[in-house]
Formats: C-alpha cells, structure tokens, sequence
C-alpha cells in the first residue's frame, strides 16, 4: 500500500479480516452509515451489509453485553468504542464479563472479542473526552491492553487482536489518525504481546507508549544534541508487559524514564515501575521516573491542557538531568 | 387484608399433554425442588459457602419453559445468580452441579464460580450472571448470534432460541430497557423471561416500580408482552411455546412476565424478615409442584404411584450428586491460574 492514513490502516486491517473470516463482524455508535466517528469502518457496510457492520443504538453497557454474548456462542465481534472514554459505561460488561467470564465458567467459554476506538487527550476536547482509560482497566484479569501508535503497527497489531481469541482492549489515539506512512503492500500481523524498540541507545530507557512516543521522538534531536543516546521503547502491549524486552534494555542502560499519557495516580507507569522495583532493582542507577499527566480531569482551555500532559520539553530536561549530562 | 395481585387464568381444557410429558414435568420440577433442599441442608453443615440463592417455589417457571417449550442442549439458557434449577433443566447433572457448589474439580464450573456462576457450554447455559440484568445483553448476543448464522453466515440449521431469566427487580435497570429495545429492533429469536417473585431482597416491587405490570413494559418496544401465573406450569409452558414458535419464525422476542414467589428467603442469608404470614401462605397454598401433580392425577396421566416413584428416583439422584460432589477431587492449586486466558 502507498501512503496511508492511520484511520486508514486500521480500515484496511478490519477490512482484510472481515473478508477472511465470515464470523468477523463490527459493532457500534455510527459505524455502519456513518461510517464511523473517524471514519475507519467507511463504507463497510456498503461491502459487508448492515448485520456485519452493526448500527447499535447509544447503549453501551447492553450492547457490549451483546458482543460478548455473541463471542461467547462463536462469533467475532469488533467494538467501536465511538470514543473510548464512553465505554466507562460499559465497566461492568468490560471487567466482569469479557475478562472474568472464562474464568469463572472454568473455562466453558472463550470471548475473541475486540473493543477498540479512539483515547486520549485530543484538543481541548474537555475532560470527558480525554480519557485514558487503559489505566483503570489494566487491573481487570483476563484483558489484553494494547495501545498502537503508528499506522504500521495500528495495522499489524489490529489483525492479530482481531484473530486473537480472547478480549483485547485495543487503544487508538484520537490525535493520530491523520498520521501518514508506507505500509507494506503484503499482508503483515505483529505480536500483541511484544514492545517495540523504536530507537536503540545506551544512556537511558525511555518507556512510552501511543501518542507520547511522539512527543518522545520531538525530545530526541535535543538529547542526541547533548550527547544523550536513549533507547526508546514504545510498550505496545500495557497488559500484558512485555518483560523480556523492557528488562534487557535496563540492563544495559540502568536508567529508566517513563513518559505516558495517563495519569500518574495508579497508572501504567505505576506498574511498570512497581514491575522494575521487583525485577530489576540491583541494576539500577537512579530511581525510575515517571512523566505522567497531571491527576486532574483534562481541562479545556488551550494553555491548561497542555500543562496537564506530558510535553517534549519536560522530557528533553527530565532525561538531561537523569542522565548527569546537564549542559 | 393481604391484596394480591390477580393471577392470569388458564384454562387447562385446552392443553395437549401426553403423559411423558407431563411426568417428565413433574420430575424436572421434583428435581429443582428436591435439589434445592438438599442445598440448604449442605450449607448448614458447612458443605458450601458464599451467597446461595435457593428457587423453591419457582420450578414451574424454569421447567414450564425449558423443558415445557425448548429443546435443552440445543436452545441457549441465561440465568441469574439464582441459576442451580435453570442449570439442572438445561440439563447440566445434578451432580455438576452440586460438585460446583462444593467447590469441586468436578463442577461445571470447575470450582472456580460456585453457586451464582454455573455455566455450561455444552448444555448451551450461557451462565448465571450475579450482577442484576447483566446477564440480559449477554443472552441478546447469543440470540444476534443464531440470526448472524442464518442470514450472513447462510445455516439454515440455525434456529436456536435463546432464554434469559431474571426478576423483577431487574426490570428497574437500564440493562433490561436497553436490550429490549435493540431485541426488538433485530427482531432477535429471544424469550425475557421475567420470574417476578415480588421481593428484590427487601424492596418489594411495588415500591421499586412506577407500574407493577412488567408485561406492559414490552409495548414501548412493539413487543409481545404477556403475564402468566408462575405457579402453574402448564400455563407457563403454553405461553413459551408460543414465544418459541414465534422466535424461530423470525418474528421477534417476547416478554413473558411469571408471577410467581420464592418459598425461601432471597439466600441462604437472609433473615426474611419483611414477608408477611399471610402472604407466604397465599404462594405455599399454590405450589406448583401439587399443583400438576393433583392435574396429572385428575386426568388420568398418571397414579399416585407414578409420582412416588418418581420422587424417590429424584431423591436417589440428589443423594448420588452430593455423593459425587462429596468424594470429588478439590481443584489442583497448581492450575490456580488456569483459564484466564483461552490458550490455557
């Protein structure tokens, strides 16, 4: 494929799935007609019909209920959270069902079930449309998180969780769908389970994942401009993580930073670094740092949400003085 | 001065019954019932644990339906965390299900979800559901599932209904709204089978409801809505075979509202302590299992005998599924972490 958009790959992803596998279907707020709030199942239902590209009324607690219900008997639903801060109100069909569920039926029922969609913090989207609510549900057994940051990874790690037999939580961020890059013209599925090293380096870990791996990459230019070689890598996989990789770069490093876009209070962070603690103490040099998002809901005004939210400054300044390097 | 409401009248006249049927009614129900007593029994010896929530009074609802109007193994059943009977006339055995709630390996649930989470995928029981309506979405989505077969996937053999049990209690809950409105909208072959026993714990429905009717809460959705005494089995069982013939002709769900009450309290636990006297003895005078027991008697459908025999077998069933459950191995500690996900 040429050049493409980020909502565009992950089209591509769900269309390609949709024509292998008949039991494969999408549901959700508008993403039949409409084609979706960002437009990543447009036209579908023109090609697949309406019963596979489910219009459902605004209810999402029941008709998440429904999906599972569906995957449970032998279907393979997709969930477009419309905006994946709503799927608050799916919490309980989220935890107990689609993670518990096999579980407690001791295995009776499986649940390949996808629930996917747009989070974050947009522009000045107000606070309830600037969830990151991977964080609340990494607790929930039984849950894959994934959270993609490019369209070749969204792409990838799409089909793999379509085919994925068990509930995969999967993260978009509303402010890359626009997002362009190549993609390989043939068919390609990558690990739902493996982090991704973007940039390999040797002063300093930086663990990051969906959009602040960007606002990692803005910090790089100044850090290399001081002599800083950091090895970044962007998790991909928040539940479960991938401890193989993200162990062998601190032992090479000893030096951890973790830029996310949750909040600091119970965040992925938080339990990466509780993880590092416990794994990786005696090959540290420093104490593991967290740049998290304020503990505040997301404000609206411009200049206030940008202080809520990690930025590539804080970063370039936060690695300089971890690094003992300060110019 | 007990004011209850007016049971739906049935005319038994028009019931076609054979006496197989009929027995294999009464003997689902004894089951329910027999079961259920010897739950209570084993929770005050200490045999099992947790909240346990007992369905005597109940049986004609779940065996009215399942056994009166599907087609267990092949049709879908979605219970509450009042689910033992609903689990035995799916025909999940007894003895699954009493291992189950001892804890066991042998359960049908392993031993990891006890009283309120039997599930079988064999048996087609979708589960009990322990959270209020939860279960109702859930049940929706196996009945989407039977429509997505025939119509995109092309199986004519796809007719499968699908059962969703629940109270009245979760008739207060958007859940139930919810689901109602989108069963109706796909015209999903789906029965709501509302069991109303009057009490959501302490909170008698009347308090809890702006209108008691449940069955008129259908019409805002263009669905068939109908009440049906829940003490008679043959009643509950005529009006399910319509809802099923209706669902597997692809015209849509039902609402069917049973009238019925609980002769225990909500659990186990419960000090039942609100119910008047004289309202329980309104429901005891009605017990179901009499009931089509002195119908099949009157009819000629069956002898005295015929019932004895089947209650002492039932009795032999029960003893042998706490037998089983009782000499059943304990769940390996060493799988604790077993079947999170589905590759385990």
């Amino acid at each position: 494929m040429a050049e493409t958009a980020f909502f565009n790959a992950l089209r591509a992803a769900i269309d390609e799935e949709m024509a292998r596998d008949a039991t494969v279907f999408v549901l959700g707020e508008d993403v039949g007609h409409y084609g979706g709030s960002y437009k990543v199942t447009k036209n579908l239902y023109q090609k697949y019909g309406e019963l596979r590209v489910l219009d459902t009324p605004i209810a999402e607690n029941s008709f998440t209920g429904m999906a599972v219900g569906a995957a449970m008997t032998g279907l393979r639903p997709i969930i477009e959270g419309m905006n994946m801060g709503f799927l608050l109100l799916a919490f309980n069909q989220i935890a107990n069902n689609a993670g518990m569920l096999r579980y407690t039926s001791g295995g009776n029922f499986q649940i390949p079930l996808v629930i996917r969609g747009p989070g974050g913090v947009g522009r000045q989207l107000g606070a309830e449309h600037s969830q990151r609510l991977e964080a609340y549900f990494q607790a929930v057994p039984g849950l894959k998180i994934v959270a993609c940051s490019t369209p070749y990874n969204a792409k990838g790690l799409l089909k793999s969780a379509i085919r994925d037999n068990n509930p995969v939580l999967f993260f978009e961020h509303v402010l890359l769908y626009n997002l362009k890059e190549d993609l390989p013209e043939e068919e390609y599925l990558l690990p739902l389970d493996k982090a991704e090293l973007v940039q390999t380096g040797t002063d300093v870990t930086i663990l990051t994942y969906s959009r602040m791996r960007h606002h990692v990459l803005q910090a790089l230019p100044q850090l290399r401009q001081r002599g800083i070689q950091p090895e970044i890598i962007d998790l991909i996989s928040l539940r479960p993580l991938d401890w193989d990789t993200i162990s062998a770069s601190v032992r090479k490093t000893h030096r951890v930073v973790i830029v996310e876009e949750c909040m600091k209070t119970g965040g992925i962070g938080a339990e990466v670094t509780a993880g590092i603690m416990e794994r990786l103490f005696d090959e540290l040099d420093a104490p593991v740092v967290r740049l998290s998002s304020q503990d505040i809901p997301t404000p609206y005004n411009g200049t206030l949400e940008r202080l809520t939210v990690v930025q590539p400054e804080q970063i370039v300044s936060t690695v300089v003085d971890l690094v003992g390097k300060k110019i | 001065m007990l004011q209850e409401r007016p049971l739906p009248t049935f005319s038994p006249a028009a019931v076609q019954l054979s006496r197989e049927e009929g027995l294999a009614l009464y003997e689902d129900m004894v089951l329910g019932r027999t079961f259920e007593d010897k739950c209570a029994e084993m929770y005050y010896r200490g045999k099992m644990f947790g909240f346990v929530h007992l369905y005597n009074g109940q049986e004609a609802v779940a065996s009215g339906v399942i056994r009166g109007a599907m087609r267990p193994g092949v049709d879908y059943v979605c219970s509450t965390y009042r689910d033992h009977v609903h689990a035995l006339s799916a025909g999940v055995p007894a003895r699954e299900v009493m291992a189950e709630l001892f804890g066991k390996a042998t359960g049908c649930s392993k031993g990891r979800g006890g009283s309120m989470h039997m599930f079988s995928a064999k048996h087609r029981l979708l589960g009990g559901y322990a959270f209020v309506a939860e279960g109702i979405p859930v049940a929706a989505g196996a009945a989407f599932q039977t429509k997505y077969r025939r119509e995109v996937l092309g199986d004519t053999t796809a007719d499968e209904v699908t059962a969703c049990f629940f109270g009245d209690g979760a008739c207060n809950n958007g859940q139930f709204f919810e689901t109602l409105n989108m069963a109706a909208l796909w015209k999903l072959p789906i029965l709501f089978v509302v069991e109303n026993n009057k009490w959501a714990i302490g909170m008698a429905h009347e308090r809890a409801t702006s209108d008691p009717h449940i069955y008129k809460k259908a019409s805002v959705f263009n669905m068939v809505g109908v009440e049906v005494d829940g003490m008679d089995v043959l009643a509950v069982r005529a009006v399910a075979q319509t809802a099923v013939a209706r669902a597997r002709a692809g015209e849509g769900p039902t609402l069917i509202e049973a009238l019925t009450y609980r002769f225990r309290g909500h659990s186990l636990a419960d000090p039942d302590e609100l119910r008047s006297k004289e309202e329980k003895e309104f429901w005891l005078s009605r017990d179901p299992i009499k009931r089509l027991g002195s119908y099949l008697l009157e009819q000629d459908l069956a002898t005295n005998q015929d019932l004895k025999t089947i209650d002492q077998k039932i009795k032999q069933v029960v003893e042998d599924a706490v037998t089983f459950a009782e000499q059943s191995p304990e769940p390996d500690p060493r799988e604790l972490r077993r079947y999170i996900f589905a590759e385990d």
